[in-house]
């Protein structure tokens, strides 16, 4: 943001280490399981994260081949929510912060 | 022979139900079978995959535990006894039949769990000498009606390009 007052100067204030540590996102991980149906891992992740189905597919195929994916990140309120909605599924999802 | 699917879309939203006498008398029973194993057994290994884990670190985990722990397990059993109530109509609502997918998912993933099934379980086909074969036969009939829900409930989600 620009302004045309006398510039003060900025301070960078250290930000304390739980600031630092709060911002950091986190991420879902879904891991393969023989179990789930590829066609119902994909189906679940277009109904919970709205992806299209070429999105759901490739993360699902993801999931099947590399045997976890990043599904989704932010807040860890948000983490967890997601995370009990694929708990709620039957997917094996976990969160951690990135 | 081919068998006749047993679910596919229905014409105006849900989903058509056309199942045989004995395979409706397996999906009543099976239902129970889970219920009073969440009820007397909640701590038997085959309904692990139920209730994995949200963290690594137990003190986070048992919180998580705290607050999702028994929603959870109501959206369980509400599945289960939607499945049980509609088991004779010959069309499910979306709402129903959601319900029965999540069913479906979860007698899959504690049956599958006890026989310890792998990617390659059933490609095989199943020996006459395997002891799990009964069961194993009950789990693949519940993948190949999962997968025809699977189908009829897919072009109900608006396909973004």
């Amino acid at each position: 943001m620009s302004t045309l007052a006398p510039a003060e100067v900025e301070i960078d204030e250290p930000r304390s280490a739980d600031e630092v540590e709060h911002d950091r996102p986190w991420i879902v991980i879904v891991w393969n399981d023989p179990i789930n149906l590829m066609s119902y891992v994909t189906l679940v992740f277009q109904k919970l994260f709205g992806y299209d189905k070429s999105k759901a597919t490739k993360l699902m195929l993801q999931v099947h081949n590399e045997g976890k994916a990043v599904v989704s990140s932010g807040t860890r309120e948000k983490a967890e929510y997601d995370v009990a909605r694929l708990h709620a599924h039957g997917l094996w999802a976990t969160m951690r912060q990135d | 022979m081919l068998e006749r699917p047993r679910i596919d879309r229905a014409p105006g939203g849900g989903v058509r139900l056309r199942l045989p006498r004995e395979e409706r008398a397996l999906l009543r029973a099976l239902p129970a079978q889970l219920r009073s194993l969440l009820d007397e057994a909640p701590e038997d290994p085959s309904l692990e995959r139920l209730f994995p884990p949200a963290y690594d670190d137990a003190e986070s985990e048992s919180e998580y535990r705290a607050l999702m722990g028994d929603e959870l397990l109501d959206g369980r059993r509400r599945a289960l006894r939607v499945v049980e109530e509609t088991l004779d109509e010959d069309r499910l609502t979306a709402e129903q039949a959601q319900a029965w997918l999540t069913a479906l998912n979860d007698l899959r993933l504690v049956l599958g769990t006890r026989l310890d099934v792998r990617d390659d379980t059933l490609l095989g086909g199943l020996s006459p000498r395997d002891p799990r074969a009964p069961e194993l036969a009950v789990y693949a009939y519940l993948s190949w009606l999962q997968e025809q829900l699977v189908e009829a409930l897919e072009v109900d989600l608006p396909e973004v390009t």
